[in-house]
């Protein structure tokens, strides 16, 4: 209401530097040169993934595998206790003159269990390791990027990155065909 | 757009020629082109065709709520089953309803860690089929409880009562086994989706669309530092889904063997009915692709070599089937009990080797005409033979629950069981749930994984480029790496 005019609401800065290329092979060696040039907060946006692209960006193996491992373990653990303990000992009931407790009745919930615990862990780490849902990122300001769910190929370099003054210089040489600078509203 | 159905552009990608991979994708296809052509299916207004099937297939769905509702009002007794059939129709439809949803699991997963790259061009029409059926088989002992709104009551949940399940019942398993099964082909489903999603929100013109797709694609933007993750969950999701789908079938194969009735007490189940379940998936598969690849102008993606290898599939599968209907008979005989020697005898010769005679011939005699490659690639021959298959696995579910129960093992108290028209008109309902969910998947979701296809596509050019030519037999492009002829190559 009262704001001083003098005083601008938003600013605009830079969010970073988006380089598009036109085929998986052109990408594979721009990154090969951005990660040998040294730049560290930066990124490839594919339509699809592209094979050997983790190692041409020096991509560290991610840790899932052992979070759905653990999740796993604990979903046998967890259904053979519940078994256990719901039939065993809290609820004992003779069904055919069965023992109260026997493994191998037991094993198919601890199997299924187990793979039920493990796919939830590896849905919701894939998730939670990408950082997603995450419905705002500055590159969707930029409307080429759109076609980087169809056919087009993208390098990003983020303002944070500490050669971040070179990036847009260092990707023209790349032979990209359009070097674009994302600009952001701070409000 | 080819003409009619039955019609299909020449020459087939089905050659075997072991210096020439054969291309996957053909046409021409470029990335942009494959966006376009998948979009296209969303983005168009729906077809006259679309909006006939939609209103007939959500009719036979108001039929079965009609039914469900009568049967919640009135009790189980609208049903055929009493003394000795005591498992009817619901038992039959929810195995039957099972059993096709493996084969989505099976394109999706079981291929994917062989590295059967053919499978990307069907894998998400085939994994919704898989979420659909499994729907469809979920409603049965839902309903088959008789008190319905006591459902709840098979799972572990505290209670007033303080009672458990009994988890040494083999029904139990089955819970657990089709819940999770649910679960996970979902959450694969959803997942191999995220990346098609994005394609349609960024392409969406309405504020309505893109905030529904975009909303769905969760923010994804293919970072590769994304993708990296996403690859190795979506290969783990594919390593678990594999023993969980044979899992599944082999518990509902529990339901019957570890009975003591004769003709279900038997080790051969869970093998039997897991290729069993392989085998109707497979066919449901060429059912709906068949017509939805000319529908949807997708004859390119979905090719005749697609085609054709999920014949070869459903040939296999059909000879293990009757191999075990076979050893069934041996092992009756062979083992000297007479009351399984009975049971045996009497489903192909006793009061129901009607039904046993049409699984026979459905089942093990038509897919036998897949021997021949013009059937293989004929699209009237293997629509037919998969209507078939679709009949002929249904019934021998009906087989192995009624005649082992209606004749077991005192004449005395033996039965004969007739369905009511209630029975009827929810199994044909069933059939309404699972294509009105299925027509809405076409008309909103991505139908072939675009994202899939595109990396196989790229990685097929790669290796006709080391093999020195592009993969069609045509001459190579050289060093020429630009996507768009090479892209076409392929």
């Amino acid at each position: 209401m009262h704001a001083p005019a003098t005083q601008p609401r938003a600013q605009v800065k830079e969010a970073g530097v988006l380089a598009e290329f036109d085929t998986d092979e052109a990408i594979m060696e721009a990154a090969t040169k951005v990660r040998d040039a040294g730049f560290t907060r930066w990124d490839c946006h594919t339509p699809f993934p592209v094979h050997g692209l983790d190692g041409a960006m020096g991509i560290r193996q991610t840790i899932l595998p052992w979070l759905v491992l653990g999740a796993g373990l604990t979903g046998v653990c967890a259904a053979c206790l519940m078994q256990w303990w719901m039939n065993a000992v809290d609820y004992q009931f003779v069904v055919s003159g069965k023992p109260m407790w026997s493994l191998p009745a037991n094993v198919p919930i601890m199997f299924e269990v187990m793979v039920l615990f493990s796919g939830l862990t590896a849905f919701g780490a894939m998730f939670a390791l990408n950082g997603l849902p995450l419905w705002y990122k500055p590159q969707f300001r930029s409307e080429r990027f759109r076609r980087v769910t169809d056919d087009k190929f993208f390098v990003w370099v983020d303002a944070r990155d500490p050669k971040y003054g070179e990036a847009t210089a260092f990707l023209s040489g790349l032979g990209s065909n359009h070097v674009e600078t994302v600009k952001e509203v701070i409000e | 757009m080819t003409t009619s159905w039955t019609e299909e552009p020449l020459p087939h990608n089905t050659y075997e020629d072991p210096t020439h991979r054969p291309p996957l994708v053909t046409g021409g296809h470029t990335n942009h082109s494959i966006t376009e052509r998948v979009c296209s299916i969303v983005e168009n207004p729906p077809t006259k065709a679309w909006y006939v099937a939609f209103a007939i297939s959500f009719s036979v769905l108001g039929l079965l709520g009609l039914m469900i509702g009568y049967l919640v009002i009135t009790g189980t007794g609208v049903w055929g089953v009493n003394n000795p059939v005591g498992w009817g129709y619901a038992i039959i439809n929810f195995v039957f309803w099972v059993g096709i949803g493996h084969a989505g699991t099976l394109i999706s997963a079981i291929l994917f860690l062989c590295r059967q790259k053919w499978r990307t061009g069907i894998n998400r029409a085939a994994e919704a089929m898989t979420i659909f059926a499994v729907i469809c088989a979920g409603t049965f002992p839902g309903i088959h409880v008789g008190r319905a709104w006591f459902a709840y009551w098979m799972f572990p949940l505290p209670n007033q009562m303080e009672m458990w399940p009994n988890f040494r019942s083999p029904l139990l398993w089955d819970v657990f086994a089709v819940s999770t099964y649910f679960t996970i082909s979902l959450l694969f489903w959803y997942m191999g989706m995220i990346p098609d999603l994005a394609t349609l929100r960024d392409r969406a013109k309405h504020p309505l669309r893109r905030f529904a797709y975009g909303l769905l694609s969760i923010g994804w933007s293919g970072s590769n530092r994304q993708w990296h993750v996403y690859e190795r969950a979506y290969l783990i999701l594919a390593a678990l889904a594999t023993p969980l789908v044979l899992s599944v079938h082999s518990v509902v194969s529990f339901d019957f063997a570890v009975a003591q009735l004769p003709g279900w007490h038997t080790t051969i189940l869970p093998p039997y009915f897991v290729a069993g379940a392989i085998f109707s998936g497979f066919a449901m598969v060429v059912t709906l692709l068949v017509p939805c690849r000319h529908y949807f102008n997708l004859k390119d993606i979905i090719t005749m070599r697609h085609l054709e290898n999920m014949n070869k599939v459903i040939m296999l599968t059909g000879m293990i089937v009757g191999y075990a209907y076979a050893t069934e008979f041996f092992i009756a005989w062979y083992g000297g009990n007479k009351t399984e020697t009975f049971a045996f005898i009497n489903r192909a010769f006793g009061p129901y080797g009607w039904s046993y005679w049409i699984m026979v011939s459905c089942n093990v005699i038509s897919p036998q005409i897949f021997w021949f490659k013009k059937a293989r690639t004929n699209l009237v021959i293997m629509f037919i033979v998969s209507i078939f298959v679709n009949i002929g696995m249904w019934f021998e579910r009906f087989v192995i629950v009624i005649s082992s129960l209606a004749n077991d093992f005192l004449p005395s108290s033996w039965g004969y069981y007739r369905p009511t028209m209630i029975d009827v008109g929810t199994f044909v309902g069933s059939f309404g749930l699972f294509f009105t969910l299925f027509l809405l998947f076409c008309r909103f979701l991505p139908f072939i994984a675009m994202a899939e296809v595109k990396a196989t596509m790229s990685e097929q050019r790669h290796a006709a480029h080391r093999d020195g030519h592009d993969g069609t037999g045509a001459p190579a492009h050289g060093s020429d790496q630009s996507a768009k002829p090479a892209g076409a190559a392929v």
